[in-house]
């Protein structure tokens, strides 16, 4: 199962950040610090911590890490951060850091129509955008 | 899917646009949001950030409390509110507004304020319970777009007891004609499920519906409650299996919509889930898993695409295969799959090649075999996670054969690795494996002698634990496990300290092994009871697990019967242990009261002062009772009053030791002992065995530091037992000759041979073909095995062969060893007596030239670098007169002014001629390094021709050995193959076999370098020289012994850190004005101690073992003798030092 996604940046700035188990907000900062030395010395996409496995995967400046357990598997994972991220490209067009900083919110939302209770609950494109853009929709009009 | 989406889609492309622009579009640039996130992108320092969220925080805090702050500002705020919890700061004043949001807002802003209560609250927060009439309202809602949001926030999170406040509404949904309300109201019940699964129960019904839907969607998201519930219960829907292959066909088959697909696999995702469940629903059923084998042959013939996607499924597929009931056909496919992940270049792929290798071997340990070299060459993956997860992999496969080379590798790893997670997590495996084992061989081999605080001391170990209780439990586990197979095994053997922890583990623990009944460990304890050599305290130890253990009928009637055979015990201890096991099988409560369960690191309240007994003291002392005195002021007094000596009988003990051990090595057994070493070294430390240890039976895989390090490789030993005294000489020359051939290069470069090799240690025991197959794979390897093997048949057996002949030879060493090496004093009658010897070792000489040009070519061809030190020309003519024409002749100061530099300015001992033929001398010496002891071999060519091999008598050269090196510089002057190095602190019992291996290894090394005769003598000097060493640990004091620098603070705390203790008196010197400091002095020179201290009538006096083990020891003046007090970590050495000291004081 997934335990957390994070965004984070090379400067190990925390972009985005989502917790599937409650983890103590004093505790995050330093587990992300962590994470983020961790692959940036790395430059591979799998890393072995005590409680749970990273997958990550770098677009341009921007680290996408996703904890996961054990028994989940590595490469669907990491095939899911991509899925997320051509989600996220269709929706915003061209995503780019500063999208994810300015929208964090809908990132947010597309995020939660794809992950919930870390368990991977919608993978079609079109589905995971569906309530959003009605959304928009709405608000516009 | 619903209108509104679909008008939305319609309008999708004029939404992107807007969007393409994203900050400038919806957000000014002087927005606050705006402002923030440019503050954060600008950040350069922690402290920066400090200040920037907090002037942030207190703003928004402002902002929120004002009444004028619209639903659109509060979305924003919301957004910088979520941006600094973020980043680590706390911003709880929020909470209520962002539930405030939910439920005030429209549209986005309510999204956002459910996004931000998701976000800010854990699912127990008490404001979540705010949230339900928020969420009640929205899902009555006759807007989709908020009922969809309320049922994602209920499926991400929902207060435990509200659900039954919605819980009609939401299963309404379930009926909905828009498939993504009921999609997500499933996954709403799935979570009702994971939280509360009692209140779902009545709609298991309803769960079936939704497998069903039309829309794969809602039947995806209605998995995942599948997954769950058959996790739980595989029986229980093992009906529903039939459903799931032709699902799983279907998506194979591509039957879902395009929108599904990802990089053209269709519905990767879903297709994981169910293999899972197939797996999940396969296991150990075998007409279940005949269900499924033409879906998951299918699903593999599908995912051949090259893409990460498909390689994702094909794990699954792998891992389900391997999960379910076998099939041979699936088998090999799946492992076809593995061989291909694991020898991908790709480190994913290679990655989960080992991972699904790691969850293979745990099935079938066969696999690991075919892919051993690989798994070797992962090893040294520049990649440490490759690394780690090889590791993890070794760690399944561990058995009792290959553990050593495992946890070797490990700690190498550990030595590298910087990563502190990695090393708690492989520092636990290693602790794992070799804790208990260690301590198992530990107890039987230490037996009964002991001290009582080592098995205290691990029992506390393993009852307070470590940090992690996961880890705590695998080791108690882990504990029992071995302890239970050792019970059913020959408990007889097992001393009785040992039985004892065996009991109190079993009596605590063994409730964490599942499927363990207590009955049967009581059964096997009972057994203990029964054996006759089970003393009366191991008895009561026994039957006090038994107390802990006794639950259920069985108990009783065993509890009883024991009563009636052990309650007319005459020990009056082990008839109340007896009592109270009866009593407490029969009564359940008071057992739980007496002795619960895991209690066992609760501390106990123990009246250390005894005060309980002051009132009968002071009574005794009223009737005139003598006060008490303390041991030791007894023991003075006795001492005083009756004038009895209490110095032990000096040198008697060790000199029959030493005696007896000589005599040992003179007696044929001998050949056995030189045939045996390479392979079976157990026998070994049985025949030179001075002491009491009982090793039947006992695997010497474990050394007091650990793993022992055998350097050959089990195969290897194991055919040079075969040659047998029998060897008749045409055998003999046959394996010379095949020995000369020795020299042609090995087709194979010298890495592929260690790694083979190491696959072979590793790989040791798997499987059942085992050895067999271990070389099975390539041509090459058994070959050159079987040649090594040979090359060794010809030197032991020629070996026998000289020993045989040079009976008296090996006499003579042994002797100079003792008396010479090790004692520096020098006998002449023994090196008078070798040129005797001299004709006999000629004609050996003669025997083996042909193997000695073969080897010549060796070096030349091999070693370059090395052969013209060794390989003189051949006209020079010897100048020195040959050494043993003149016996007389001191020779020291000419050899010894050969030492090479690095050693020369050591304090060595005399150099002992060892022997002589008519062309070779040769002689030994041991110099005394900081840290270590090295031998130093001199062989010289005293005849007026030149050998070959070795140089003219114009310069003896000479070969250090080291015996004790702490690393390469240890290593000697002249053969660059002399760099084996042997852990530092090797002590006791055990390690002598250890190191002849080592150099027996030393000197197949040489092999190449020098005549196979000298080789022979110097193999067995050596051996001999190593024999009598550790037999004697004694005298290895003097070679070893190097001061310990420490100061007075530094002394009081490692007095204290000690448990090994030894008090004697010792003759005080009375030649100078102040006794204790010539008696001081007189040890420091002698035995090279460090005197920390003197102050008044006591000094403290530190030495150690090279760089290992320290010792201790506290000296008083008293009553004209000093009384010495010696602590050490290692029971031996307190001893030992206190017999040099007695020695050097007599000598003096």
């Amino acid at each position: 199962m997934i335990k957390f996604v994070l965004m984070v940046n090379r400067q190990g700035q925390t972009r985005l950040s989502r917790y599937y188990e409650p983890v103590e907000l004093s505790r995050r900062a330093a587990l992300e610090s962590e994470l983020v030395r961790v692959c940036l010395s790395r430059s591979k996409d799998q890393v072995c911590l005590p409680d749970f496995r990273l997958v990550y995967r770098q677009y341009a400046a921007l680290f996408i890490v996703v904890g996961i357990s054990d028994s989940e598997n590595e490469l669907s994972v990491y095939e899911l951060v991509h899925n997320f991220v051509e989600v996220l490209d269709k929706y915003f067009s061209r995503v780019v850091s500063d999208t994810i900083m300015f929208n964090l919110d809908k990132v947010h939302i597309i995020l939660d129509e794809m992950i919930q209770n870390g368990h991977v609950v919608e993978t079609n494109k079109s589905r995971i955008l569906a309530p959003l853009t009605a959304l928009d929709k709405m608000a516009d009009g | 899917m619903s209108d509104v989406v679909e008008k939305t889609l319609t309008a999708l492309p004029s939404l992107l646009s807007l969007d393409s622009q994203p900050g400038s579009g919806k957000l000014s640039s002087t927005s606050k949001l705006g402002n923030l996130i440019r503050g954060i992108t600008e950040l350069t320092s922690k402290h920066e950030e400090e200040k920037l969220i907090q002037r942030e925080l207190s703003s928004i805090k402002e902002q929120v409390a004002s009444p004028n702050t619209s639903m659109r500002q509060m979305k924003e705020l919301m957004v910088r509110a979520i941006y600094c919890e973020m980043l680590g700061y706390e911003a709880s004043f929020s909470y209520i507004h962002a539930i405030k949001l939910a439920q005030q807002g429209t549209v986005l802003e309510k999204r956002v304020g459910y996004l931000a209560v998701s976000l800010f609250l854990n699912e127990s927060h008490e404001l979540l319970l705010l949230l339900v009439n928020t969420v009640l309202k929205d899902l009555q809602s006759t807007n989709l777009i908020e009922v969809c949001m309320a049922l994602t926030v209920v499926s991400q999170m929902f207060p435990k007891d509200m659900i039954p406040a919605i819980l009609p509404l939401v299963e309404e949904k379930l009926t909905h004609p828009k498939e993504i309300i009921r999609r997500k109201a499933v996954l709403a019940l799935y979570k009702f499920y994971l939280i509360a699964p009692n209140q779902v129960q009545h709609i298991h019904n309803k769960f079936r519906k939704a497998l069903c839907d039309k829309d794969p969607g809602v039947m995806t998201a209605s998995l995942h409650i599948y997954l769950q519930m058959i996790k739980e219960n595989p029986e229980g829907y093992k009906d529903l299996t039939a459903s799931f292959v032709t699902i799983l066909k279907q998506v194979v088959g591509g039957k879902l919509p395009m929108d599904f697909n990802y990089h053209s696999v269709p519905a990767p995702w879903l297709q994981i889930q169910l293999l899972r469940i197939l797996s999940l629903l396969g296991k150990d059923d075998q007409s279940t898993s005949e269900m499924m084998y033409e879906v998951l042959d299918e699903s593999l013939r599908r995912a051949e695409m090259n893409h990460n996607i498909t390689y994702a499924i094909l794990y699954e597929c792998v891992k389900s295969i391997y999960t379910i009931h076998p099939k041979a056909e699936l088998l090999e496919k799946a492992a076809k799959c593995i061989g291909n992940f694991v020898l991908s270049p790709k480190i994913n792929l290679k990655y989960l090649g080992l991972k699904a290798l790691t969850y293979v071997v745990q099935q079938d340990a066969n696999l690991a075999l075919q892919h051993q070299l690989t798994i070797i060459e992962c090893l040294d993956h520049s990649d440490l996670v490759i690394k780690r997860e090889t590791l993890e992999l070794l760690f399944r496969i561990t058995n009792a054969q290959n553990v050593t080379v495992i946890v070797e590798k490990m700690l190498e790893f550990l030595r590298l690795s910087k990563d502190d997670y990695t090393t708690i997590d492989l520092v636990g495996k290693v602790a794992e494996l070799w804790f208990i084992e260690t301590m198992n061989t530990v107890f039987s081999l230490g037996g009964d002698m002991m001290q009582p605080d080592i098995p205290n001391s691990f029992l506390r170990l393993l009852s307070e634990g470590f940090d992690s209780t996961e880890e705590d439990r695998q080791l108690r586990l882990f504990a029992v496990d071995s302890y239970v197979s050792l019970l059913q095994g020959e408990p007889g053997r097992l001393p009785q300290r040992f039985l004892q922890v065996i009991s109190w583990v079993l009596g605590e623990y063994s409730h964490l092994r599942e499927g363990l009944e207590p009955a049967t460990t009581l059964r096997l304890l009972a057994k203990l009871l029964d054996m006759k050599h089970t003393s009366s305290e191991t008895k009561s130890w026994v039957l006090l697990a038994m107390s802990k253990l006794c639950e259920g009928p069985d108990c009783v009637s065993l509890a009883q019967e024991l009563s009636e055979r052990h309650g007319g015990s005459l020990d009056t201890v082990l008839r109340q242990r007896v009592q109270e096991l009866r009593h407490l099988s029969e009564d359940a409560e008071l057992r739980a009261s007496v002795l619960p369960r895991d209690a066992a690191q609760e501390p106990l309240e123990v009246d250390s002062s005894l005060s309980f007994l002051d009132g009968f003291v002071s009574e005794a002392l009223s009737a005139g009772a003598a006060p008490y005195k303390p041991p030791h002021q007894r023991q003075e007094e006795l001492a005083q009053a009756k004038a009895l000596s209490l110095e032990p009988y000096g040198l008697s003990l060790p000199i029959s030791m030493s005696s007896c051990s000589l005599a040992d090595r003179q007696s044929p057994t001998l050949l056995s002992m030189s045939s045996g070493l390479s392979g079976n070294s157990t026998d070994l430390s049985h025949k030179g065995g001075s002491t009491t240890l009982k090793l039947d039976g006992v695997k010497r895989v474990w050394g007091k530091d650990g793993y022992l390090a055998q350097k050959e490789p089990v195969e290897e030993s194991a055919q040079v037992e075969v040659p047998s005294p029998l060897c008749s000489p045409s055998r003999q020359g046959g394996a010379d000759s095949t020995h000369s051939q020795t020299p042609t290069p090995t087709p194979t470069p010298e890495p592929e041979k260690e790694k083979q090799q190491l696959a072979s240690s590793l790989f040791v025991g798997l499987g059942s073909q085992s050895s067999v197959c271990l070389m099975g794979k390539s041509e090459q390897t058994p070959q050159r095995f079987r040649r090594k093997a040979k090359g060794q048949g010809s030197s032991s057996g020629a070996s026998e062969q000289i020993s045989n002949s040079h009976y008296s030879t090996q006499s003579t060493v042994d002797n100079l060893l003792c008396n010479n090496l090790l004692d520096s004093t020098v006998t002449s009658d023994l090196a008078v007596s070798t040129p005797e010897q001299t004709p006999q070792l000629s004609q050996e000489v003669a025997t083996t030239n042909g193997t000695c040009d073969a080897e010549q070519d060796l070096i030349e061809e091999t070693d370059p670098g090395n052969s013209p030190s060794l390989i003189r020309a051949n006209s020079t003519v010897t100048a020195d007169p040959p050494a043993h024409k003149d016996p007389d002749r001191p020779k020291d100061s000419c050899l010894s002014s050969h030492l090479p530099a690095e050693l020369a300015g050591l304090s060595h001992s005399e150099i002992i001629p060892l022997c002589s033929s008519q062309n070779l001398d040769l002689s030994a010496c041991h110099v005394q390094k900081e840290d270590a002891l090295l031998l130093v071999i001199f062989i010289e060519n005293s005849s007026d021709s030149d050998i070959e091999q070795i140089g003219g008598g114009e310069k003896p050269q000479c070969v250090g050995v080291p015996v004790f090196p702490d690393g390469e510089e240890a290593s000697g002057s002249r053969g660059a193959g002399w760099d084996g190095v042997l852990p530092a602190a090797f002590w006791g019992i055990s390690s002598h076999a250890v190191l002849l291996q080592t150099s027996i290894n030393q000197f197949h090394q040489v092999h190449c370098f020098l005549p196979s005769d000298l080789l022979l003598s110097m193999a067995l000097l050596t051996q001999s020289m190593l024999v009598s060493c550790f037999c004697l640990t004694s005298l290895l004091f003097l070679c070893l012994g190097r001061p310990l620098c420490v100061s007075t603070e530094e002394y009081g705390t490692l007095w204290l850190a000690f448990s090994q203790d030894t008090k004697q008196n010792l003759a005080l010197l009375n030649d100078g004005q102040d006794p204790l400091t010539a008696t001081l002095d007189v040890l420091k020179n002698k035995l090279q101690l460090h005197v920390v201290d003197i102050i008044g009538a006591e000094g403290i006096v530190a030495c150690r073992l090279l760089q290992g083990q320290p010792c201790l020891m506290h000296c008083r003046v008293h009553a004209g003798s000093l009384a010495v007090w010696l602590r050490s970590p290692v029971p031996d050495l307190p001893d030992c030092l206190l017999y040099h000291c007695q020695r050097a004081l007599q000598e003096h």
